[in-house]
């Protein structure tokens, strides 16, 4: 039972992080039409950033307390200095090309922010786990928890429900719909599809850098995680439907229950299993549990 | 849509003899750099057989690693030293891998393709770095020098030998790929990039197309990496890495899809720039790289090979420009 309910909660922590990375990803693709590689590059930026600000918080003597808004604060500063810039100068000018550019045009940016952080930060692994141990444990029946984890849980879960009412009750969200719906005619009634375009992506590039700066405090930041992300981060989009929200919920609750069962009982299985229930998926629903086929053009 | 590339056979026989005198001109480093160049080219030739119906397999370090641990393998737990045998062994089952991946990755494209194929080189990865009694682990494992068909070559020729086994090798690479892009799978797969919906309004089946092509691009990659498993003596799980794989679709569009040497040349280029980029800048060389990308994504989208071409016609125009000035 004590078993069940640590895999049940391990799940649920690993997938509040998966959501908070897929969700840019998939929230990007469905408006831009891009699959956005440097989406990992955006993550690993957060992080280093995070652990930075958590050390300088810490070393200053400050209140450990204070490393929380340090966090939120990397997240926003990565997302605001890098999204704008790269949509404009970038992606805008392959509008109209087909989705492979995209894909390799934020392989290139994810090559170079691969190295701009080593020579920022090193190679040496950094850590932010001063936030982590602040908020002390928690008993749950027979089972003694970090609470930072289970924090994460409540943040993914706000996240998520910050991303509906965005979408689903503003203005803005009623534009971003009618973008995702139709590019071109959104265009001819008069929606400025490029600001659309550059809102959404930074939203994205502010979601994966606050997927890495609250995972910071829980990991050791080192080179090479921005492409374990990504590639994670696509399997679970996939499973949900690329573009689609709820469906990255859903393929984040799957894989994170699943990932936690599997570490639990067959540690060797680990990685695999995650690509078997994306390749699985893709095999009997090759638009993802929510996605719909797309009508093929002539 | 572009149609067959035209022959030129004097650039060819040149090119030929330049190749053939290579180990008695050439220092022995950058004879290595070349060999190197030839085997992993015929990797990419593979993945750009996929370019040509708008398919980017980021995920080819799979086949590559295949091969080069089918060969370490027949080493380490069969004893078999023969190149004929670890050659044969590594197109065999990287041909039966890319029948079994190719069954998935059909019936995908762009994106989806693209990142599946990620996800089926990094399994291999997980594999090879976790199942280390098997794999040797992050430590790899070591290739002896092979016997080539029951010949013992001295290992003072070593080099020369491995050389023109890739050279063998990259020809045989080109040959085919010259006659596939003239066949009528080689013009499907062209119209498949342009508009799949038609082809198949045609009466050809797109996924069979694409699933054949998959399979002698696996092999392709197989075969590269077996050459390169012998050429470096050692194997090691970055073979399946995602970098490796990133870094043969970078030089497959350096290339460009224009021609099938084109492969081999931004191979060769690609080789010489890394072997000095990582000596001066060890921390710079993939932002380099990224940049690069970005140059040809935005005003190359030919490649090399469509930059040589633009040059060609414009020097065979030249004196007709000039007379009517």
């Amino acid at each position: 039972m004590d078993r069940l309910l640590a895999v049940f909660l391990d799940g649920l922590i690993f997938a509040a992080w998966l959501f908070l990375v897929s969700a840019g990803l998939s929230f990007v693709y469905g408006v831009l039409r891009v699959l956005n590689v440097a989406h990992g590059s955006f993550y690993s930026l957060g992080a280093y950033l995070a652990a930075t600000l958590v050390g300088a918080v810490v070393g200053r003597g400050l209140s450990v307390l204070l490393t929380y808004p340090a966090l939120l604060a990397a997240a926003l500063v990565v997302g605001l200095a890098v999204g704008p810039p790269m949509e404009r100068v970038l992606l805008r000018r392959i509008q109209g090309r087909d989705e492979v550019t995209g894909l390799l045009l934020t392989f290139a940016v994810l090559l170079i922010f691969e190295d701009i952080t080593k020579l920022v930060w090193g190679v040496t692994p950094w850590s932010a786990d001063a936030a982590y141990g602040a908020l002390g444990q928690v008993r749950l029946g027979t089972v003694t928890y970090a609470v930072y984890p289970l924090a994460l849980v409540g943040v993914g879960a706000a996240v998520g429900a910050g991303l509906w009412v965005l979408v689903n009750r503003t203005p803005f969200g009623k534009l971003v719909s009618s973008v995702i719906a139709d590019r071109e005619v959104s265009a001819a009634l008069g929606v400025d599809v490029g600001r659309v375009n550059s809102f959404a992506f930074t939203l994205g590039a502010i979601l994966a850098a606050l997927g890495g700066a609250l995972v910071a405090p829980m990991i050791s930041v080192v080179p090479g995680i921005s492409v374990e992300v990504i590639i994670v981060a696509f399997a679970v989009t996939v499973i949900g439907g690329l573009g689609n929200i709820a469906g990255a919920a859903l393929g984040a609750v799957v894989v994170g229950l699943i990932r936690a069962a599997a570490l639990y009982f067959f540690p060797e299985l680990d990685l695999f299993l995650v690509y078997a229930i994306m390749t699985l998926v893709l095999i009997f629903r090759p638009y993802g549990l929510f996605g719909r086929p797309e009508v093929r053009r002539i | 849509m572009k149609g067959r590339p035209p022959l030129r056979p004097l650039g060819a026989v040149l090119g030929l003899g330049i190749l053939l005198g290579a180990p008695w001109i050439l220092p022995g480093w950058l004879l290595f750099l070349l060999t190197l160049a030839l085997a992993k080219g015929l990797v990419v030739l593979g993945i750009v057989l996929l370019m040509w119906g708008g398919l980017v397999s980021f995920g080819h370090g799979l086949y590559f690693a295949a091969g080069a641990y089918t060969v370490a393998f027949l080493y380490r737990f069969l004893g078999v030293r023969e190149a004929a045998v670890g050659i044969l062994g590594a197109v065999l089952v990287s041909g039966v891998l890319a029948g079994v991946v190719g069954l998935f990755l059909s019936r995908y494209r762009a994106i989806f393709f693209g990142m599946l194929s990620v996800a089926f080189s990094m399994i291999l990865y997980a594999f090879l770095l976790k199942f280390y009694f098997v794999t040797g682990g992050t430590d790899g494992l070591r290739v002896p020098i092979p016997s080539i068909a029951g010949f013992e070559p001295p290992a003072r020729d070593i080099r020369t030998v491995y050389y023109f086994l890739n050279l063998g090798f990259a020809c045989l690479g080109l040959f085919v790929a010259h006659r596939l892009s003239g066949s009528p799978l080689g013009y499907l797969m062209r119209a498949i990039r342009d508009n799949e919906v038609r082809v198949e309004y045609m009466g050809a089946s797109v996924r069979r197309t694409v699933y054949a092509v998959y399979l002698l691009s696996g092999v392709l990659g197989g075969l590269g990496g077996a050459l390169v498993a012998f050429n470096v003596g050692h194997v090691a799980p970055d073979l399946a890495y995602w970098t490796t794989s990133g870094e043969f679709v970078f030089v497959a569009i350096l290339g460009g899809t224009g021609g099938v040497g084109a492969p081999f040349v931004a191979s060769a280029v690609f080789e010489l720039v890394r072997n000095y980029a990582i000596k001066l800048s060890p921390y710079t060389w993939q932002l380099g790289l990224g940049a690069v990308l970005l140059l040809i994504i935005f005003f190359y989208p030919e490649g090399l090979w469509g930059l040589y071409e633009a040059i060609r016609s414009r020097l065979s125009a030249w004196p007709k420009s000039s007379s009517k000035r």
